[in-house]
């Protein structure tokens, strides 16, 4: 009998408790829906970052030359990992408010929405991120270096922040509607005060006299993981006596990293206590 | 022992009717002041356990909060005051399909909705055959969802619904759906989980199977518990609740000596005759004989007129009435012209105090009169008049 009982509490957990089976489910679900009717699937999702290259390369080393040493090398190691940010905060964002006839209906761990979402996005930067590093070991031999340890901090920053933001926006959205909308205004403004299509070393210089302006700067968490980032796949911290990224060690770096890791566990916390406290209204709300 | 396996304890639910409630950020910083909002408790004072094996059938009239306690009990709504203990796998019948993405194909859905229902992928695969062969959709389990009809995806929903073995099954209405083999599946399938020890827990309007199926009857009405306990008891309580309109105040606040009605009788207005059966369009009178304690105050009747399945025709209210001396009074109610219906009905009587806010008593007299009528098409018309009478 009391082994029953266990049996029983077990299955009850397991409909209230986040399982990673249920999450790689949804996010299974998500890519299926998502490139299904597709015949080049998965290959669509190397298409954006693809063309914001183009773009971007195009502007700064033809129109307005910034005289970076491969340009797109730079902005590939910040642009992915922004838009893995940027993915997983929106898709988070609409998760719960996107799947209301499973909240209204169904008894299941609310938070594993916005999770999966994260996990979502997830997938594709590993992917764009893969695709990355196999050009970089095609063409720039000497991109492999100690520096890329620094991927192994600024990936776990940038996914406890990106983790925060959509549990906090998929929650407030359902409240609010129009987060969502409001969501999208300031990542594209937050897109432009990162260092991603300009190295740091430009705001700094500009900021020279001000040093806590440049602190103010640096705090935003994304620009602690987009520098590191960059750091550890960009090949040249320094063309031709001009510095594109700070050298000297990495203490730069590592400082950031941590206060950004600071920021996003903070972020985590509240995200998770605000999901946690609005949840009980979802069903009613939606 | 068996255990309770949902405990729900002094559980109520508090829904906020927002009048003017900012739903974009935008309007929360328009609108300054706070946002006024009324309280409307749908649930209150709920203690129930259901235990291991059970089927317990829950009813009452509509807007009573049957909904909202299957959802707060299966854990969508949260409670407002009290807890909600869960012991088990809770399967519901609510949203058959709830889960279903229409882009994916049957088979998939199937692995979606039961991991959102706690399976386990290895579980899953156990499962699989035996959910296909049920909904029976063996040819088209990889054609994408949204190509299916409504029969096939309530069928696919109701397969995962009862075969990932729960300890819980919530069900509500849904054996309206399929045609008849898949029903006769469907309740072949409640009656195996009955076997199996599952608890069922079963919301329904179709007061007759409440006795037939269920173990215990529970019935609700604005929001809290009237009666828990033996199912045709349950049933009875609702239908003279249901004669008798929403007046009940669903607590006992008067106890002891308290008005009641005490006998019924028809007649024929004219010759005074009592009989029990009338035509279309002839006359037709009801008295109601009430007693009171000494010194009560006026007490009115309401009585409905009820149809086949309880379908309430008529309803008519008497002037108040002042017991006499002896503590009885008699009202009387006349219809002019019976209209034109057909069958055996019954009356559901109330007496209540005259602003008809508490209910001192309630009854139904089943098979009250029988009607010969001309089937009629159109609208129900009856004239009628009331007087309290001397006998």
């Amino acid at each position: 009998m009391a082994q029953a009982q266990q049996a029983a509490d077990a299955r009850a957990a397991a409909q209230s408790r986040v399982r990673l089976e249920l999450l790689t489910e949804l996010v299974r679900k998500d890519l299926k829906v998502k490139y299904k009717n597709s015949a080049l699937g998965f290959i669509w999702s190397l298409a954006n970052p693809l063309l914001y290259l183009a773009v971007f390369t195009l502007v700064f080393t033809q129109l307005l030359d910034n005289g970076i040493n491969d340009f797109p090398v730079l902005f590939m190691s910040g642009f992915l990992v922004w838009n893995f940010f940027n993915l997983a905060t929106l898709s988070g964002t609409g998760s719960v408010v996107g799947n209301a006839n499973l909240v209204r209906k169904v008894r299941f761990p609310r938070v594993v929405l916005p999770l999966s979402s994260v996990g979502f996005a997830g997938v594709h930067f590993v992917l764009q991120l893969g695709v990355l590093l196999t050009l970089l070991a095609v063409f720039y031999r000497d991109a492999f270096g100690p520096q890329l340890v620094l991927l192994v901090p600024a990936l776990a920053v940038v996914t406890v922040f990106a983790t925060g933001m959509a549990l906090l926006a998929s929650a407030l959205n359902v409240r609010y509607r129009d987060v969502e909308h409001l969501l999208e205004v300031i990542l594209l403004a937050w897109f432009w005060l990162t260092p991603i299509v300009y190295p740091v070393t430009f705001v700094r210089d500009q900021l020279g006299g001000h040093p806590w302006l440049f602190r103010l700067y640096m705090a935003n968490p994304m620009a602690g993981v987009v520098t590191a980032m960059q750091r550890a796949l960009y090949v040249h911290p320094v063309t031709g006596g001009r510095q594109i990224l700070p050298t000297g060690g990495y203490s730069f770096y590592l400082t950031w990293l941590g206060v950004a890791g600071a920021v996003a566990v903070v972020l985590l916390g509240a995200g998770w206590w605000t999901f946690r406290r609005l949840q009980a209204d979802f069903a009613e709300e939606l | 022992m068996a255990q309770p396996t949902i405990v729900a304890a002094g559980v109520g639910k508090r829904f906020l009717l927002h009048h003017k409630r900012a739903t974009s950020l935008k309007e929360r910083l328009l609108l300054h002041r706070q946002s006024s909002s009324e309280g409307f408790w749908a649930l209150q004072d709920v203690d129930l356990e259901i235990g291991g094996g059970q089927t317990v059938g829950l009813i009452g009239p509509n807007g009573s909060g049957k909904s909202t306690l299957l959802k707060v009990l299966s854990g969508i709504l949260a409670p407002t005051t009290g807890t909600v203990e869960v012991r088990g796998r809770i399967a519901s019948l609510l949203e058959l399909g709830a889960g279903f993405n229409g882009e994916l194909t049957g088979r998939e859905n199937v692995y979606l909705n039961a991991a959102i229902l706690g399976l386990s992928r290895r579980e899953t695969q156990r499962y699989f055959d035996d959910i296909v062969a049920f909904a029976e959709l063996e040819p088209f389990i990889d054609n994408q969802v949204k190509h299916y009809s409504s029969g096939q995806y309530v069928r696919l929903g109701f397969a995962v619904a009862v075969h990932v073995s729960p300890d819980i099954l919530l069900v509500d209405e849904v054996l309206a759906v399929g045609d008849e083999s898949f029903q006769r599946k469907c309740l072949d399938k409640i009656a195996e989980f009955q076997q199996r020890g599952c608890t069922i827990l079963f919301v329904t309007h179709a007061l007759d199977l409440v006795p037939r199926i269920c173990s215990r009857g529970v019935v609700l009405d604005h929001g809290r518990v009237l009666h828990d306990g033996d199912p045709v008891e349950a049933a009875e309580r609702l239908r003279s609740l249901l004669g008798t309109g929403a007046d009940q105040s669903g607590r006992g606040a008067v106890g002891g000596d308290r008005p009641r009605v005490a006998a019924v009788r028809l007649f024929d207005p004219a010759s005074g005759t009592e009989k029990g059966h009338f035509r279309g369009g002839e006359a037709m009178a009801v008295e109601f004989d009430v007693t009171a304690p000494a010194g009560s105050p006026p007490v009115s009747v309401r009585m409905a007129v009820t149809g086949p399945a309880d379908v309430p025709m008529w309803v008519m209210d008497s002037d108040p009435l002042h017991p006499g001396p002896d503590g009885t009074a008699t009202v009387r109610f006349t219809v002019k012209e019976l209209p034109q219906i057909k069958g055996i009905y019954a009356f559901a009587v109330a007496v209540r105090d005259p602003a008809g806010t508490v209910t001192y008593d309630a009854r139904r007299f089943s098979e009250a009169f029988l009607a010969v009528g001309d089937t009629a098409t159109g609208v129900l018309e009856v004239v009628w008049t009331t007087e309290q009478v001397e006998r």
